[in-house]
């Protein structure tokens, strides 16, 4: 059943609405079961969520059956960022992901942030689906916030990701909305895979199966589960960063998630005017490519790539 | 004065950006001021500019105090200037959430680092920033208590009021919080404007400036002028949300006085012209903030009201 779960009047005859579907088995009463939420859309221009929530309310209408849980769905926090291409809100300029927990006393944003915690609180797991930027392509990873690890890696294991993240806590993240529900002990995990602007489409599989294996887990599906990937686990000191020193359009010359030896070649980056390689990128270390550039431009500082292996391979 | 370039990158499709200061006066590091870090911050870098006109002219006639050396950065982000931008013309990232820096991080958090590394270790700090939401203000001064810089200091800028905010996290990145954790007394001049120039405020914000370093002994002088400022703490600032969404017909200025139950605005129908709501002032008061659109949404944040 979809349902309105925050609104907000807009100037000119319509209203911002954020939707919640929500999946139960019609035989049986859901009062007092098990809640999981799948959010995303919090950022205009990931998308990857999009196919990942169709799908998977697809599947689990049509197998509602199995279901002995509520699962719900909000395919898109951000519904005016997803349809017009922007990351942010727009009009506002602001970075939806930083004005959680909101307050009934803010700005509409701020409302709205506060609606949907409301709307969450008390679910038995959350999952936030992310899927990098333009920039970047990223395997399918979840990133947990190192003071919410112990409680929240056994729930990622079951995610059937590549990768497991363990990072380091900043404060300004605690204006996100995985941390401002983990603050409330609503449990939420953060999922990151994919580019920007795209469904790819592999990557979104493996994601569902991994989400119907949690659901099995904490006793919500009782359908079928594909086999489930065992993910590496690493901590910051296991990241090493690479960012182009020059400015140029870069070309890899590497795939995404592969191994690479310390001093392989990753790429080059190029001036666009005569072809001269401006930067012959290597790797800093041994390890796996798991974040890999997408968009070609470049300055100096931008990310090209992030390699599993780190300081332990240097 | 000097001019020198402070940081500078390189682009695959434009000339270089460099950021440049202006440097008065020798000595001990006294005054930094920092204009422009988002491409519409157009009144900054003008106030800046207009800073660096008054120094020169200062330090010719011998005015700077000795021992005392003043920087202005009139503008960093003018890659996104010229381009009609807020921040950043490749990543949409925004410079003043990226403080400290990071020398070997991202381009925004290299900027960030290049400058931060140039504008540490000075006595005051004033950085003209801008709000994300658009609207006339009463120009004021904003202070991020960290508990460094002592909030009194706020009232040599002889503003009629000064703010007082508590950070939030996502104030964390900031210029002003990281220059105060650096030790700069750091204050943020928000003006009236950001995206259009007006010249007689940028002429009251040059006068606050200078008289702010008057009274710290940076430059030699008369105090003159100003007001007994008020501080503020901002939680005691009330907000006005509209109610309703629609045209927005606002009934009082940015700096008017007016009486419990006065109507603040009206708003209208888009299609059909009627008022379908009416903001009432809830006290008497002070309007420090008024929304400037046209067009509002629910809960927008019309005015922001000093109480009397």
């Amino acid at each position: 059943m979809v349902k309105t779960i925050a609104q907000a009047g807009l100037a000119v005859n319509e209203k911002l609405v954020i939707r919640r579907n929500r999946i139960t088995n019609p035989n049986i009463s859901s009062s007092g079961s098990k809640r999981a939420c799948i959010v995303t859309g919090t950022h205009g221009d990931e998308l990857e969520g999009q196919f990942v929530c169709a799908k998977l309310a697809d599947y689990l209408h049509e197998n509602s059956s199995a279901l002995s849980g509520i699962v719900d769905i909000y395919p898109a926090l951000n519904p005016l960022g997803i349809d017009s291409i922007t990351r942010g809100i727009p009009m506002f300029d602001l970075d939806m992901n930083r004005i959680f927990p909101g307050t009934s006393e803010g700005t509409m944003a701020e409302c709205i942030a506060a609606d949907i915690i409301s709307d969450i609180k008390g679910a038995d797991i959350c999952i936030d689906i992310h899927s990098s930027n333009i920039y970047l392509k990223e395997i399918p990873q979840v990133r947990i916030n190192e003071i919410s690890a112990d409680y929240l890696v056994p729930y990622a294991k079951m995610l059937n990701v590549d990768y497991i993240w363990i990072h380091s806590s900043a404060t300004v993240l605690e204006s996100t909305l995985a941390y401002s529900l983990n603050d409330i002990g609503t449990k939420t995990l953060v999922v990151e895979m994919g580019v920007g602007m795209r469904i790819t489409k592999e990557y979104c599989d493996q994601l569902i199966i991994g989400i119907l294996n949690l659901l099995k887990n904490i006793g919500i599906w009782n359908g079928p589960v594909g086999p489930v990937r065992e993910p590496i686990l690493s901590f910051d000191h296991d990241v090493e960063f690479v960012n182009s020193s020059a400015a140029g359009i870069f070309v890899p010359c590497v795939d995404h998630w592969v191994d690479i030896e310390k001093g392989a070649h990753i790429g080059d980056v190029l001036d666009p005017a005569t072809g001269r390689v401006e930067e012959y990128v290597t790797a800093p270390c041994a390890g796996r490519i798991f974040t890999l550039r997408e968009f070609p431009i470049v300055y100096g500082g931008s990310l090209i790539a992030r390699i599993l292996g780190g300081e332990r391979n240097a | 004065m000097r001019k020198c370039t402070l940081y500078s990158i390189k682009s695959p499709y434009r000339e270089d950006l460099d950021v440049l200061g202006y440097r008065f006066g020798n000595g001990e590091k006294s005054m930094c001021i920092v204009g422009a870090l988002r491409g519409n911050e157009i009144q900054q870098m003008f106030v800046c500019s207009q800073i660096i006109k008054k120094l020169r002219r200062l330090e010719a006639d011998g005015k700077i105090a000795a021992d005392h050396e003043i920087m202005v950065i009139p503008c960093v982000n003018y890659y996104s200037m010229n381009i009609g931008k807020r921040f950043w013309t490749m990543d949409n990232t925004d410079i003043n959430r990226m403080f400290p820096g990071y020398n070997l991080g991202e381009t925004t958090q290299r900027i960030a680092d290049g400058l931060f590394e140039q504008i540490q270790g000075y006595k005051f700090g004033i950085q003209f920033a801008s709000f994300y939401q658009q609207g006339d203000f009463l120009s004021h001064v904003k202070l991020m208590h960290t508990g460094f810089t002592n909030p009194e200091k706020m009232k040599d800028f002889g503003l009629p009021y000064a703010f007082i905010r508590d950070p939030r996290p996502y104030d964390t990145t900031t210029l002003n919080y990281n220059w105060q954790i650096w030790e700069t007394n750091a204050f943020s001049y928000f003006l009236n404007s950001t995206d259009d120039i007006d010249e007689r405020s940028a002429e009251d914000a040059v006068d606050n400036v200078i008289r702010f370093m008057v009274r710290q002994g940076i430059i030699k002088g008369r105090e003159t002028g100003g007001y007994l400022t008020e501080l503020i703490n901002e939680r005691e600032v009330i907000q006005i949300h509209s109610n309703a969404a629609g045209i927005y017909r606002p009934k009082v200025n940015a700096g008017e006085r007016f009486s419990k139950g006065d109507i603040l605005c009206e708003i209208l129908d888009p299609m059909e012209g009627e008022i379908i709501s009416q903001v009432k002032a809830p006290c008497d008061g002070i309007v420090f903030f008024r929304y400037s659109r046209p067009l509002e949404f629910e809960n927008s944040v019309l005015f922001k009201l000093i109480p009397r």
